[in-house]
């Protein structure tokens, strides 16, 4: 008994010390996709969280001294066992003081609801854009730097009215950010005169999409909306609307937009819109420039990666603590108004204003500006395709 | 003029595509039920087998495109095709030695070798994504049309357009080639003979002096060639993703399963069954039914039987409905 007494107050001295041994540093959680429909997407997105970190970090300034490292967990993207269970994992095993995500907003609800609720976790997803995320029950602990679908759906209406079509198909991937995103479509577009001729859904990452795009064709429009994802199903309802001749002109909410599209389709899809999150303001450019060769910094939803690790950062340190308790309070201070405004690169800066007890207003590399229930407010980048590439048209 | 309108977009959006990807999962569910019916369990790793294949046919097309040697209007892949095969089959074999023989050796029941499949299917799953990675790969060239939907208006002056790719022609040929050519050496030769005795009654065919390493490593290089064949015919026909080679998988189960496990004749029709089930009963008829039908009767709605979201429900209820009134699939096939 004695033996075993002694075992104990010796092992638990040891965790004693082994803990004071981490005490100079915070560890924050990066649960992506990097398994699964996004597994395309999400190194970047990591690579862009930890690029803040690292720049916290070799501040020297972040709560007095303390560096941080990410630890990375799986989403899946899909699959909401395998990304409750690895959130569980960040908090329990891994002791984190926050999480940087998730990504796809069918498993960002279910570690909202069954880990961060539980275990009192703040989150920030920088890509879950569901509205259903908007009213779900947080406590506080929940905030993205991506806007919800309600807004992308008013402005996708808003931008085909203005080119004139009032009769488009729609498709929509059959997930928790494919329904929303067509329901607020729909919502918006019907109330402002538009028609939709069909509103199909497709599995993501099938087979086969003759079955979906003979219904939206026979439907017939003046443009296919395609609420999908480039890498995944919505290409290959593309390449198969193409080849069928169904339809030659599209409108791509953000899940489609990337640079496969160009090197994928090229002048295939001239006359082609969309749009996707992103601002004219100086940030985004920013940051690509300080990543430099290191990753692909203008992949998407990068910029909301790097300013949702910012985010937790400065809103520990506003509360001088990484208790995710004192600081998720926080969040909503750091990211709006009143304060100096705070650029990409220029984390060193706002630490120390927050550590003198001023005020900061970050802007990020996503123009953040957090608004209701701590959401992005939106603004969006509307593009074009001409002569086989993307070209911005302007910001809404 | 007007029937004829209703056909050609009836064959533009429905019976084109469903019969060239009833051939891709035909070709699949060949291999699938030559492994269920020869060595007795439902080999889970067909798809990541099928993306591996593809994946090596991928490496060599790219290899070729950078000589400069290409195929005329076909795509270059079919050149490289034989390596794919060529290094799909060394893979299967040294995976049935390092690990199929094994169990085979202790006659482990079916099930634990459906289990072990599935092992070897997570470490070809990693392989191939650690090779190509996981992004999206496309290696088709070439022609891309036999005729566009442009060239066809314009020569048939029909206000309906119809498109045939390349690769649907050629997918659907190479299947039937490919096909005609099993059936031959199954019938016809010593070894494919041996090979269905060997399905048939193990014990029998080893008394009558078969021998059984012989036989099974006949089948894997052919399951091989198979797989390599059915994801080369894919990827050339959409893309090439390994994460989507996994999800076939379930259809191309579904194709062997409805046509009778183990029965080679069963897998094709299964694989058109299932095919044509998906793309024909969430049709929206409204296109054809304008055509067909006087214009009083003229469809106001879409006609649509089933939304698109139920199309894999359609081949599950049919598989269903087969297992219900012919346990055994379709065509007779075996149960272990």
């Amino acid at each position: 008994m004695k033996k075993f007494l002694m075992a104990t107050a010796a092992s638990a001295l040891v965790a004693g010390t082994a803990f004071a041994g981490g005490h100079g540093e915070v560890k924050i959680g990066v649960i992506l996709g990097f398994t699964g429909p996004i597994e395309a997407l999400t190194p970047a997105m990591a690579d862009g969280a930890e690029f803040a970190m690292a720049e916290v970090s070799s501040s020297g300034a972040f709560l007095g001294g303390k560096t941080v490292a990410p630890v990375r967990a799986d989403s899946t993207c899909i699959d909401a066992a395998a990304a409750t269970a690895a959130a569980e994992r960040l908090i329990t095993s891994d002791g984190v003081s926050g999480i940087m995500g998730a990504d796809c907003s069918g498993v960002t609800g279910a570690i909202l609801a069954n880990v961060a609720l539980a275990n009192g976790m703040v989150m920030i997803s920088p890509s879950a854009t569901s509205p259903g995320l908007s009213t779900a029950e947080d406590n506080g602990l929940f905030f993205r730097t991506a806007p919800s679908d309600a807004r992308q759906g008013v402005v996708m209406a808003e931008s085909l009215m203005e080119m004139g079509s009032t009769e488009v198909a729609l498709t929509y991937v059959n997930n928790d950010y494919g329904k929303g995103l067509a329901s607020s479509f729909e919502e918006a577009f019907k109330s402002m005169g538009g028609t939709i001729t069909i509103s199909a859904a497709h599995e993501d990452e099938k087979a086969d999409y003759s079955a979906e795009v003979a219904a939206l064709a026979a439907a017939g429009g003046d443009r296919l909306v395609v609420a999908g994802y480039n890498t995944g199903g919505g290409a290959g309802i593309i390449r198969a609307s193409l080849d069928s001749g169904a339809f030659d002109m599209f409108h791509l909410p953000d899940g489609m937009i990337g640079g496969s599209l160009e090197t994928d389709f090229g002048s295939e899809i001239d006359g082609t819109t969309g749009q996707a999150p992103g601002t004219d303001s100086p940030g985004a450019s920013q940051l690509v420039d300080l990543i430099g060769d290191a990753f692909d910094g203008s992949s998407v939803f990068v910029a909301e990666s790097y300013d949702a690790a910012a985010l937790i950062m400065l809103a520990m340190q506003a509360a001088g603590s990484d208790n995710p308790a004192d600081y998720k309070g926080k969040v909503m201070d750091v990211a709006n108004a009143p304060g100096e405004k705070i650029y990409p690169g220029e984390l060193a800066k706002g630490l120390e204003i927050l550590a003198n007890g001023g005020d900061i207003d970050y802007v990020g590399a996503s123009a953040v500006e957090l608004i209701g229930p701590g959401e992005s407010s939106g603004s969006y980048r509307q593009i074009v395709f001409e002569g086989g590439k993307m070209t911005t048209v302007k910001y809404r | 003029m007007d029937f004829i309108n209703g056909l050609v977009v009836l064959m533009n959006f429905v019976l084109i595509p469903a019969t060239a990807y009833g051939a891709q999962l035909a070709l699949g569910a060949l291999g699938v039920t030559l492994i269920y019916g020869i060595l007795r369990f439902s080999n889970f790793a067909h798809g990541d087998t099928m993306a591996f294949g593809t994946m090596i046919t991928v490496l060599v097309t790219w290899w070729f495109q950078s000589m400069g040697i290409s195929f005329g209007p076909l795509p270059t892949a079919l050149f490289a095709l034989p390596f794919g095969i060529a290094a799909t089959a060394a893979l299967v074999l040294l995976t049935d030695r390092g690990v199929y023989q094994f169990y085979r050796a202790q006659k482990a029941k079916p099930v634990i070798l459906v289990i072990v499949s599935m092992g070897v299917m997570f470490v070809m799953n990693g392989v191939v994504r650690i090779i190509i990675g996981v992004d999206d790969q496309r290696f088709s060239d070439g022609e891309r049309f036999i005729f566009s939907v442009r060239e066809f208006k314009a020569t048939t002056g029909l206000r309906e357009g119809m498109a045939l790719k390349t690769t649907q022609g050629i997918t659907v040929i190479t299947a039937l080639i490919v096909v005609i050519a099993l059936f031959w050496f199954l019938n016809k030769t010593r070894t494919g003979k041996s090979m269905r005795a060997y399905a048939d009654n193990e014990d029998l065919a080893l008394l009558s002096g078969i021998n059984p390493e012989r036989v099974v490593a006949v089948t894997w290089i052919i399951v091989a060639a198979l797989a390599t064949i059915a994801g080369v015919l894919y990827g050339l026909d959409k893309s090439f993703k390994p994460f989507t080679y996994f999800q076939l998988l379930l259809p191309i189960f579904a194709s062997a399963i409805v046509g009778g496990l183990g029965s080679p004749l069963g897998a094709i029709a299964g694989g058109f069954v299932v095919a044509y089930s998906e793309v024909t009963i969430t049709y929206a008829w409204k296109k054809v039914l304008k055509y067909w039908m006087p214009e009083s009767l003229e469809p106001s709605t879409l006609m649509q039987l089933l939304s698109t979201e139920y199309k894999f429900a359609v081949s599950f209820m049919i598989l269903i409905v087969v297992l219900l009134f012919k346990p055994t699939g379709l065509f007779k096939g075996k149960a272990y």
